[in-house]
Protein backbone atom coordinates (compact mmCIF):
# COMPACT_ATOMS: atom_id res chain seq x y z
CA UNK A 1 0.00 0.00 0.00
CA UNK A 2 2.76 2.49 0.57
CA UNK A 3 4.60 1.51 -2.36
CA UNK A 4 1.58 2.12 -4.08
CA UNK A 5 0.94 5.64 -2.78
CA UNK A 6 4.73 6.59 -3.32
CA UNK A 7 4.52 5.53 -6.89
CA UNK A 8 0.85 6.97 -7.88
CA UNK A 9 2.56 10.70 -8.08
CA UNK A 10 5.58 9.49 -10.80
CA UNK A 11 3.56 6.99 -12.85
CA UNK A 12 0.49 9.79 -12.92
CA UNK A 13 3.57 12.41 -14.52
CA UNK A 14 4.91 10.04 -16.58
CA UNK A 15 1.44 8.67 -18.33
CA UNK A 16 0.55 11.93 -18.73
CA UNK A 17 3.65 13.17 -20.40
CA UNK A 18 3.26 10.20 -22.60
CA UNK A 19 0.04 11.06 -23.63
CA UNK A 20 0.77 14.63 -24.27
CA UNK A 21 3.29 14.31 -26.03
CA UNK A 22 1.88 11.44 -28.50
CA UNK A 23 -1.04 13.64 -29.25
CA UNK A 24 -0.93 17.35 -28.98
CA UNK A 25 2.99 18.05 -27.46
CA UNK A 26 3.82 15.58 -30.34
CA UNK A 27 6.49 17.55 -32.04
CA UNK A 28 8.16 19.45 -29.38
CA UNK A 29 11.72 20.52 -29.96
CA UNK A 30 12.56 21.10 -26.23
CA UNK A 31 11.00 17.97 -24.35
CA UNK A 32 10.11 14.47 -25.35
CA UNK A 33 7.64 11.37 -24.10
CA UNK A 34 9.55 9.74 -21.36
CA UNK A 35 9.31 6.46 -23.58
CA UNK A 36 11.65 8.11 -25.80
CA UNK A 37 13.53 8.77 -22.97
CA UNK A 38 13.66 5.49 -21.82
CA UNK A 39 14.34 4.30 -25.73
CA UNK A 40 17.58 6.80 -25.99
CA UNK A 41 19.09 5.76 -22.49
CA UNK A 42 18.79 1.80 -23.09
CA UNK A 43 20.39 2.94 -26.97
CA UNK A 44 23.14 4.82 -25.00
CA UNK A 45 23.84 2.10 -22.76
CA UNK A 46 23.91 0.11 -25.71
CA UNK A 47 26.57 2.03 -27.78
CA UNK A 48 28.63 2.57 -25.06
CA UNK A 49 28.54 6.61 -24.41
CA UNK A 50 26.44 6.35 -21.36
CA UNK A 51 29.07 4.12 -19.71
CA UNK A 52 32.12 6.23 -20.92
CA UNK A 53 30.51 9.32 -19.53
CA UNK A 54 29.26 8.02 -15.74
CA UNK A 55 32.52 6.16 -15.81
CA UNK A 56 33.97 10.05 -16.11
CA UNK A 57 31.82 11.68 -13.57
CA UNK A 58 32.18 9.14 -11.14
CA UNK A 59 36.29 8.87 -12.02
CA UNK A 60 36.20 12.78 -11.35
CA UNK A 61 34.23 12.61 -8.17
CA UNK A 62 35.94 10.07 -6.46
CA UNK A 63 39.32 11.33 -6.96
CA UNK A 64 37.75 14.59 -5.76
CA UNK A 65 36.31 13.65 -3.26
CA UNK A 66 39.54 11.44 -1.82
CA UNK A 67 41.77 14.61 -1.84
CA UNK A 68 38.99 17.36 -0.54
CA UNK A 69 37.98 14.80 2.11
CA UNK A 70 41.58 13.05 3.10
CA UNK A 71 43.18 16.61 3.59
CA UNK A 72 39.66 17.79 5.13
CA UNK A 73 39.62 14.77 7.59
CA UNK A 74 43.30 14.85 8.53
CA UNK A 75 43.17 18.41 9.34
CA UNK A 76 40.00 18.79 10.91
CA UNK A 77 40.66 16.36 13.25
CA UNK A 78 43.95 17.34 14.16
CA UNK A 79 42.47 20.62 14.86
CA UNK A 80 39.51 18.99 16.92
CA UNK A 81 41.84 17.53 19.40
CA UNK A 82 43.02 20.87 21.00
CA UNK A 83 40.72 23.29 22.18
CA UNK A 84 42.82 25.47 21.30
CA UNK A 85 43.76 24.88 17.67
CA UNK A 86 40.04 25.33 17.08
CA UNK A 87 39.62 28.85 18.38
CA UNK A 88 43.03 29.84 16.46
CA UNK A 89 41.76 28.06 13.18
CA UNK A 90 38.13 29.25 13.63
CA UNK A 91 38.01 32.79 11.91
CA UNK A 92 40.57 31.38 8.61
CA UNK A 93 38.11 28.70 8.28
CA UNK A 94 34.90 31.03 8.69
CA UNK A 95 36.55 33.23 6.27
CA UNK A 96 37.74 30.99 3.58
CA UNK A 97 34.64 28.45 3.65
CA UNK A 98 31.85 30.92 2.09
CA UNK A 99 33.69 31.28 -1.21
CA UNK A 100 31.44 29.12 -3.78
CA UNK A 101 33.05 25.93 -5.12
CA UNK A 102 32.20 27.12 -8.64
CA UNK A 103 33.37 30.65 -7.99
CA UNK A 104 37.01 28.80 -8.33
CA UNK A 105 35.96 27.30 -12.06
CA UNK A 106 37.56 29.81 -14.05
CA UNK A 107 40.54 29.53 -12.35
CA UNK A 108 40.83 25.40 -12.07
CA UNK A 109 40.22 25.79 -15.86
CA UNK A 110 42.90 28.30 -16.20
CA UNK A 111 45.87 26.25 -13.81
CA UNK A 112 44.46 22.67 -15.35
CA UNK A 113 43.08 23.05 -18.69
CA UNK A 114 40.10 20.83 -19.71
CA UNK A 115 40.00 17.53 -17.51
CA UNK A 116 40.27 15.68 -14.35
CA UNK A 117 42.56 17.99 -12.51
CA UNK A 118 40.08 20.45 -13.84
CA UNK A 119 37.32 18.62 -11.95
CA UNK A 120 38.72 16.79 -8.67
CA UNK A 121 40.45 19.98 -7.79
CA UNK A 122 36.79 21.67 -7.29
CA UNK A 123 35.25 18.80 -6.09
CA UNK A 124 38.11 18.60 -3.53
CA UNK A 125 37.49 22.47 -2.74
CA UNK A 126 33.65 22.03 -2.05
CA UNK A 127 34.30 19.02 -0.21
CA UNK A 128 37.33 19.49 1.79
CA UNK A 129 35.23 22.31 4.42
CA UNK A 130 32.27 19.77 5.09
CA UNK A 131 35.08 17.41 5.86
CA UNK A 132 36.99 19.50 7.96
CA UNK A 133 34.17 21.03 10.06
CA UNK A 134 32.37 17.66 10.86
CA UNK A 135 35.85 15.64 11.77
CA UNK A 136 36.99 18.84 13.99
CA UNK A 137 33.64 18.19 16.01
CA UNK A 138 33.70 14.38 16.12
CA UNK A 139 37.40 14.78 17.40
CA UNK A 140 35.92 17.95 20.07
CA UNK A 141 33.07 16.13 20.85
CA UNK A 142 34.12 12.82 22.70
CA UNK A 143 32.91 12.04 25.10
CA UNK A 144 34.93 12.90 28.29
CA UNK A 145 34.54 10.08 30.23
CA UNK A 146 36.13 8.13 27.76
CA UNK A 147 39.17 10.30 27.90
CA UNK A 148 38.91 9.93 31.58
CA UNK A 149 38.90 6.22 31.63
CA UNK A 150 41.93 6.09 28.68
CA UNK A 151 44.04 8.56 31.72
CA UNK A 152 43.30 6.30 34.68
CA UNK A 153 44.50 3.49 32.97
CA UNK A 154 47.75 5.48 31.85
CA UNK A 155 47.21 4.60 27.99
CA UNK A 156 50.56 6.93 26.03
CA UNK A 157 48.75 9.79 23.24
CA UNK A 158 49.28 7.41 20.73
CA UNK A 159 47.73 4.26 22.12
CA UNK A 160 44.72 7.28 23.25
CA UNK A 161 44.20 8.10 19.89
CA UNK A 162 44.02 4.31 18.35
CA UNK A 163 42.04 2.73 20.83
CA UNK A 164 40.31 5.40 22.20
CA UNK A 165 40.17 8.54 19.92
CA UNK A 166 39.46 7.42 16.20
CA UNK A 167 37.00 4.52 17.29
CA UNK A 168 34.99 7.00 19.22
CA UNK A 169 34.71 9.74 16.29
CA UNK A 170 34.28 7.06 13.58
CA UNK A 171 30.81 7.23 13.33
CA UNK A 172 30.56 10.85 13.04
CA UNK A 173 33.41 11.05 10.26
CA UNK A 174 31.38 8.46 8.69
CA UNK A 175 28.52 10.63 8.10
CA UNK A 176 30.98 13.38 7.07
CA UNK A 177 32.18 11.01 4.50
CA UNK A 178 29.00 10.22 3.18
CA UNK A 179 27.68 14.10 2.67
CA UNK A 180 30.73 14.53 1.11
CA UNK A 181 30.03 11.97 -1.60
CA UNK A 182 27.17 13.51 -2.06
CA UNK A 183 28.55 16.73 -2.66
CA UNK A 184 31.10 15.65 -4.86
CA UNK A 185 28.70 14.08 -7.40
CA UNK A 186 26.73 17.21 -7.71
CA UNK A 187 29.64 19.28 -8.03
CA UNK A 188 31.44 17.29 -10.57
CA UNK A 189 28.31 17.38 -12.33
CA UNK A 190 28.00 21.11 -12.04
CA UNK A 191 31.68 21.19 -13.20
CA UNK A 192 30.50 19.28 -16.24
CA UNK A 193 27.96 21.28 -17.18
CA UNK A 194 29.12 24.55 -16.75
CA UNK A 195 32.49 23.89 -18.87
CA UNK A 196 34.37 20.48 -18.24
CA UNK A 197 33.88 18.57 -22.16
CA UNK A 198 33.55 15.25 -20.18
CA UNK A 199 31.17 13.13 -18.17
CA UNK A 200 27.62 13.10 -17.21
CA UNK A 201 26.97 16.69 -17.03
CA UNK A 202 28.26 17.57 -20.42
CA UNK A 203 26.44 14.84 -22.07
CA UNK A 204 23.18 16.39 -20.90
CA UNK A 205 24.26 20.08 -22.28
CA UNK A 206 25.16 18.37 -25.77
CA UNK A 207 21.72 16.52 -26.05
CA UNK A 208 20.22 19.74 -24.83
CA UNK A 209 22.10 21.59 -27.72
CA UNK A 210 21.60 19.40 -30.24
CA UNK A 211 18.13 19.42 -30.04
CA UNK A 212 17.66 15.85 -28.80
CA UNK A 213 15.33 16.21 -25.71
CA UNK A 214 14.68 12.83 -24.96
CA UNK A 215 18.50 11.87 -24.73
CA UNK A 216 18.88 15.13 -22.61
CA UNK A 217 15.95 13.78 -20.26
CA UNK A 218 17.32 10.25 -20.28
CA UNK A 219 20.43 11.28 -19.16
CA UNK A 220 18.71 13.67 -16.28
CA UNK A 221 16.81 10.22 -15.23
CA UNK A 222 19.98 8.33 -15.35
CA UNK A 223 21.78 11.08 -13.20
CA UNK A 224 19.06 11.25 -11.25
CA UNK A 225 19.27 7.59 -10.44
CA UNK A 226 23.26 7.70 -9.47
CA UNK A 227 22.44 9.97 -7.21
CA UNK A 228 20.22 8.57 -5.76
CA UNK A 229 22.00 5.15 -5.76
CA UNK A 230 24.75 6.28 -4.24
CA UNK A 231 23.02 8.17 -1.32
CA UNK A 232 20.85 4.41 -0.80
CA UNK A 233 24.36 2.74 -0.63
CA UNK A 234 25.91 4.59 2.10
CA UNK A 235 22.94 5.07 3.41
CA UNK A 236 23.03 0.96 4.21
CA UNK A 237 27.06 0.79 4.55
CA UNK A 238 26.29 3.26 7.60
CA UNK A 239 23.18 0.94 9.05
CA UNK A 240 25.50 -1.82 9.00
CA UNK A 241 28.75 -0.48 10.10
CA UNK A 242 27.49 1.18 12.77
CA UNK A 243 24.02 0.02 13.94
CA UNK A 244 25.35 -0.40 17.53
CA UNK A 245 26.00 3.69 17.75
CA UNK A 246 23.61 6.18 17.47
CA UNK A 247 24.74 8.77 16.23
CA UNK A 248 23.04 12.04 16.44
CA UNK A 249 21.99 14.01 13.40
CA UNK A 250 23.29 11.26 11.17
CA UNK A 251 20.65 8.99 11.13
CA UNK A 252 19.86 8.08 7.44
CA UNK B 1 34.27 30.75 22.01
CA UNK B 2 37.33 33.25 20.62
CA UNK B 3 36.48 36.20 23.55
CA UNK B 4 37.40 33.57 25.94
CA UNK B 5 41.12 34.43 26.32
CA UNK B 6 42.60 37.78 24.42
CA UNK B 7 45.65 36.26 23.32
CA UNK B 8 43.85 33.29 21.70
CA UNK B 9 41.93 35.85 19.89
CA UNK B 10 44.90 37.91 18.36
CA UNK B 11 46.14 34.66 17.88
CA UNK B 12 43.36 33.65 15.60
CA UNK B 13 43.22 36.52 13.65
CA UNK B 14 47.25 35.92 13.16
CA UNK B 15 46.63 32.96 11.69
CA UNK B 16 44.19 34.63 8.89
CA UNK B 17 47.66 37.25 8.04
CA UNK B 18 49.45 34.14 7.93
CA UNK B 19 47.51 32.49 5.36
CA UNK B 20 47.34 35.53 3.53
CA UNK B 21 51.31 36.32 3.88
CA UNK B 22 51.77 32.56 2.32
CA UNK B 23 50.13 34.44 -0.43
CA UNK B 24 51.74 36.61 -0.51
CA UNK B 25 54.94 35.17 -0.24
CA UNK B 26 53.61 32.38 -3.35
CA UNK B 27 53.13 35.25 -5.44
CA UNK B 28 56.49 37.34 -5.27
CA UNK B 29 58.69 34.36 -5.21
CA UNK B 30 57.38 32.88 -8.43
CA UNK B 31 56.57 29.48 -6.84
CA UNK B 32 53.26 29.85 -8.19
CA UNK B 33 52.81 31.60 -11.92
CA UNK B 34 51.71 35.05 -11.92
CA UNK B 35 48.90 34.05 -14.61
CA UNK B 36 47.62 31.98 -12.24
CA UNK B 37 47.66 33.68 -8.75
CA UNK B 38 48.34 37.22 -8.29
CA UNK B 39 50.01 39.13 -5.65
CA UNK B 40 46.89 39.70 -2.93
CA UNK B 41 47.68 43.61 -2.98
CA UNK B 42 47.68 43.61 -6.77
CA UNK B 43 43.93 41.69 -6.61
CA UNK B 44 42.64 43.80 -4.24
CA UNK B 45 43.94 46.79 -6.17
CA UNK B 46 41.91 45.24 -9.16
CA UNK B 47 38.90 45.37 -6.57
CA UNK B 48 39.85 48.85 -5.35
CA UNK B 49 39.80 49.89 -8.97
CA UNK B 50 36.60 47.75 -10.31
CA UNK B 51 34.58 49.54 -8.16
CA UNK B 52 35.71 53.24 -8.94
CA UNK B 53 35.82 52.21 -12.39
CA UNK B 54 31.97 51.50 -11.57
CA UNK B 55 31.76 47.89 -12.91
CA UNK B 56 31.74 45.49 -10.18
CA UNK B 57 28.93 47.64 -8.55
CA UNK B 58 26.33 46.66 -10.74
CA UNK B 59 28.05 43.13 -11.53
CA UNK B 60 27.60 42.43 -7.94
CA UNK B 61 24.49 43.77 -7.66
CA UNK B 62 23.24 41.64 -10.48
CA UNK B 63 24.47 38.55 -9.30
CA UNK B 64 23.29 39.40 -5.25
CA UNK B 65 19.60 40.25 -7.03
CA UNK B 66 19.44 37.10 -9.14
CA UNK B 67 20.64 35.09 -5.84
CA UNK B 68 18.11 36.91 -3.42
CA UNK B 69 14.67 37.01 -6.14
CA UNK B 70 15.51 33.12 -6.82
CA UNK B 71 15.98 32.38 -2.81
CA UNK B 72 12.99 34.77 -1.72
CA UNK B 73 10.92 33.06 -4.45
CA UNK B 74 11.72 29.31 -3.28
CA UNK B 75 11.72 30.33 0.53
CA UNK B 76 7.82 31.57 -0.04
CA UNK B 77 6.84 28.47 -2.26
CA UNK B 78 8.75 26.17 -0.12
CA UNK B 79 7.35 27.32 3.31
CA UNK B 80 4.01 27.35 2.11
CA UNK B 81 4.14 24.22 0.30
CA UNK B 82 6.12 22.20 2.69
CA UNK B 83 3.51 23.04 5.80
CA UNK B 84 1.12 22.16 3.35
CA UNK B 85 2.75 19.03 3.14
CA UNK B 86 3.76 18.62 6.56
CA UNK B 87 0.73 18.65 7.83
CA UNK B 88 -1.00 16.45 6.02
CA UNK B 89 -0.39 12.58 6.27
CA UNK B 90 -2.15 11.77 3.34
CA UNK B 91 -0.04 14.30 0.98
CA UNK B 92 3.14 12.75 2.54
CA UNK B 93 2.49 9.48 2.13
CA UNK B 94 1.69 10.49 -1.78
CA UNK B 95 4.66 12.98 -2.53
CA UNK B 96 7.35 12.57 0.33
CA UNK B 97 8.94 9.48 -1.78
CA UNK B 98 9.39 11.54 -4.63
CA UNK B 99 10.65 14.67 -3.17
CA UNK B 100 13.22 12.13 -1.38
CA UNK B 101 14.25 10.75 -5.26
CA UNK B 102 14.79 14.50 -6.48
CA UNK B 103 16.72 15.16 -2.97
CA UNK B 104 20.34 13.95 -4.32
CA UNK B 105 19.84 15.53 -7.83
CA UNK B 106 21.95 18.26 -8.29
CA UNK B 107 20.19 21.34 -8.68
CA UNK B 108 22.41 21.94 -11.61
CA UNK B 109 21.19 19.28 -13.94
CA UNK B 110 17.67 21.07 -14.50
CA UNK B 111 19.65 24.25 -16.21
CA UNK B 112 19.83 22.35 -19.63
CA UNK B 113 16.13 21.73 -19.51
CA UNK B 114 15.54 25.20 -18.40
CA UNK B 115 17.34 26.64 -21.40
CA UNK B 116 15.48 24.17 -23.78
CA UNK B 117 12.45 25.36 -22.38
CA UNK B 118 12.99 29.37 -21.74
CA UNK B 119 16.28 29.84 -23.99
CA UNK B 120 19.49 31.76 -22.71
CA UNK B 121 17.28 34.30 -20.73
CA UNK B 122 17.15 36.32 -17.19
CA UNK B 123 13.78 34.42 -16.45
CA UNK B 124 15.73 31.36 -17.28
CA UNK B 125 18.06 32.03 -14.42
CA UNK B 126 15.81 33.07 -11.88
CA UNK B 127 13.62 29.92 -12.61
CA UNK B 128 16.76 27.57 -12.39
CA UNK B 129 18.08 29.62 -8.95
CA UNK B 130 14.53 29.21 -7.76
CA UNK B 131 13.21 26.27 -8.43
CA UNK B 132 17.17 24.71 -7.20
CA UNK B 133 16.86 26.17 -3.86
CA UNK B 134 13.55 25.36 -3.16
CA UNK B 135 14.84 21.46 -2.04
CA UNK B 136 16.44 22.34 1.04
CA UNK B 137 13.63 24.44 2.88
CA UNK B 138 10.96 22.41 1.10
CA UNK B 139 12.65 19.41 2.78
CA UNK B 140 13.26 21.33 6.06
CA UNK B 141 9.26 23.25 6.36
CA UNK B 142 7.47 19.07 5.48
CA UNK B 143 9.92 17.92 8.34
CA UNK B 144 9.80 20.64 10.56
CA UNK B 145 5.82 20.60 10.08
CA UNK B 146 5.61 16.74 10.14
CA UNK B 147 7.42 16.20 13.63
CA UNK B 148 5.42 17.91 15.97
CA UNK B 149 5.32 16.70 19.69
CA UNK B 150 2.03 14.40 19.79
CA UNK B 151 0.99 15.63 23.13
CA UNK B 152 0.76 19.25 21.48
CA UNK B 153 -1.70 17.44 19.06
CA UNK B 154 -3.77 16.12 21.75
CA UNK B 155 -3.32 19.61 23.76
CA UNK B 156 -4.72 21.48 20.02
CA UNK B 157 -7.74 18.41 19.72
CA UNK B 158 -9.05 19.46 23.45
CA UNK B 159 -8.53 23.10 22.80
CA UNK B 160 -10.39 22.30 19.41
CA UNK B 161 -8.38 24.24 17.56
CA UNK B 162 -9.18 24.90 13.74
CA UNK B 163 -6.35 23.48 10.86
CA UNK B 164 -5.08 26.75 10.12
CA UNK B 165 -4.68 28.08 14.07
CA UNK B 166 -2.71 24.77 14.63
CA UNK B 167 -0.40 25.58 11.78
CA UNK B 168 -0.03 28.94 12.73
CA UNK B 169 0.28 28.67 16.28
CA UNK B 170 1.93 25.21 17.01
CA UNK B 171 3.18 24.02 13.28
CA UNK B 172 4.84 27.08 12.50
CA UNK B 173 6.77 27.97 15.95
CA UNK B 174 8.02 24.14 16.21
CA UNK B 175 9.03 24.17 12.57
CA UNK B 176 10.78 27.30 12.85
CA UNK B 177 14.28 26.07 13.34
CA UNK B 178 13.84 23.23 10.69
CA UNK B 179 12.76 26.47 7.79
CA UNK B 180 15.88 28.79 8.93
CA UNK B 181 17.93 25.76 8.70
CA UNK B 182 17.00 24.90 5.49
CA UNK B 183 16.56 28.82 3.85
CA UNK B 184 20.42 29.10 4.97
CA UNK B 185 21.20 25.86 2.68
CA UNK B 186 19.06 27.45 0.38
CA UNK B 187 20.96 30.69 0.30
CA UNK B 188 23.96 28.56 -0.43
CA UNK B 189 22.58 26.70 -3.11
CA UNK B 190 20.83 30.27 -4.92
CA UNK B 191 24.58 32.02 -4.61
CA UNK B 192 25.74 28.65 -6.40
CA UNK B 193 23.18 28.35 -9.40
CA UNK B 194 23.31 32.31 -9.74
CA UNK B 195 27.06 32.10 -10.68
CA UNK B 196 26.44 29.20 -12.90
CA UNK B 197 23.66 30.79 -14.52
CA UNK B 198 25.74 33.83 -15.19
CA UNK B 199 28.30 31.76 -16.51
CA UNK B 200 26.25 29.60 -19.17
CA UNK B 201 23.67 32.04 -20.24
CA UNK B 202 26.18 35.77 -20.02
CA UNK B 203 24.06 37.17 -17.56
CA UNK B 204 25.79 40.72 -16.35
CA UNK B 205 26.75 39.41 -13.07
CA UNK B 206 30.32 38.51 -11.25
CA UNK B 207 29.88 34.70 -12.69
CA UNK B 208 30.85 36.06 -16.03
CA UNK B 209 33.27 38.56 -14.76
CA UNK B 210 35.39 36.30 -13.72
CA UNK B 211 35.13 33.53 -16.37
CA UNK B 212 35.81 36.46 -18.78
CA UNK B 213 39.19 37.56 -16.63
CA UNK B 214 40.28 34.34 -16.91
CA UNK B 215 39.91 33.98 -20.42
CA UNK B 216 41.97 37.15 -20.23
CA UNK B 217 44.73 36.15 -18.04
CA UNK B 218 43.96 38.61 -15.91
CA UNK B 219 44.86 36.92 -12.64
CA UNK B 220 43.91 39.90 -10.13
CA UNK B 221 40.66 40.80 -11.18
CA UNK B 222 39.55 37.12 -11.36
CA UNK B 223 40.83 36.75 -7.93
CA UNK B 224 38.82 39.87 -7.00
CA UNK B 225 35.96 38.61 -7.93
CA UNK B 226 36.61 35.41 -6.37
CA UNK B 227 36.90 37.21 -2.96
CA UNK B 228 33.62 39.75 -3.49
CA UNK B 229 31.73 36.19 -3.88
CA UNK B 230 33.35 34.82 -1.18
CA UNK B 231 32.47 37.85 0.71
CA UNK B 232 28.45 37.51 -0.25
CA UNK B 233 28.63 33.80 0.70
CA UNK B 234 29.55 35.09 3.52
CA UNK B 235 27.67 38.13 4.67
CA UNK B 236 24.57 36.50 3.17
CA UNK B 237 25.45 33.35 5.74
CA UNK B 238 25.96 36.12 8.68
CA UNK B 239 22.95 37.53 8.12
CA UNK B 240 20.69 34.44 8.14
CA UNK B 241 22.15 33.10 11.19
CA UNK B 242 21.84 36.36 13.14
CA UNK B 243 17.81 36.28 12.24
CA UNK B 244 17.91 32.68 13.23
CA UNK B 245 19.38 32.77 16.73
CA UNK B 246 17.22 36.00 16.89
CA UNK B 247 13.87 34.36 16.04
CA UNK B 248 14.75 31.36 17.89
CA UNK B 249 15.97 33.18 21.19
CA UNK B 250 12.51 32.13 22.63
CA UNK B 251 13.55 28.36 22.70
CA UNK B 252 16.26 28.46 24.52
CA UNK B 253 14.76 30.42 27.17
CA UNK B 254 12.86 27.81 28.82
Amino acid sequence: MRLAKAAALPLLLIVGAELWFRGPGAGSESLAAPSAAFAAIVEALGDGTLVTATRQTLTAALGGLAIGASAGLVLGFLIGLSKTAIALSTPSVELFRPIPSVALIPLAMLVFGFGYGFEMSIVAFATFWPCLILAQAAASQIEPRLMEVSRVIGLSSTQRLFKIVLPAAMPRIFVALRLAAGFALVVAVTVEIAANPQGLGYMLMIAQQSLRPELMLGSLIWIGLIGWGVNAGLNALQGRLFRHQQVAGGKP
Amino acid sequence: MTLRNPIVFIGSIAVVFAILFLWWLASVTGTVSRAFVPNPFDAWAALVRGFSRGDLLPQTIGTVGRMLQGWLLASLIGVVLGAAIGLSRTARDYLQPTLEFLRPLPASAIIPVAIALMGLSPGMALTVVAFGSLWPTLLGTIHGFAAVEPRLKEVARCLQMSGPAFAWKIGLPNAMPDILAGMRLSMTVALILAIICEMLASQAGLGTAILLAARAFQSSELFAGIALLGAIGLVSNLALRAVEIRALAWQNSH
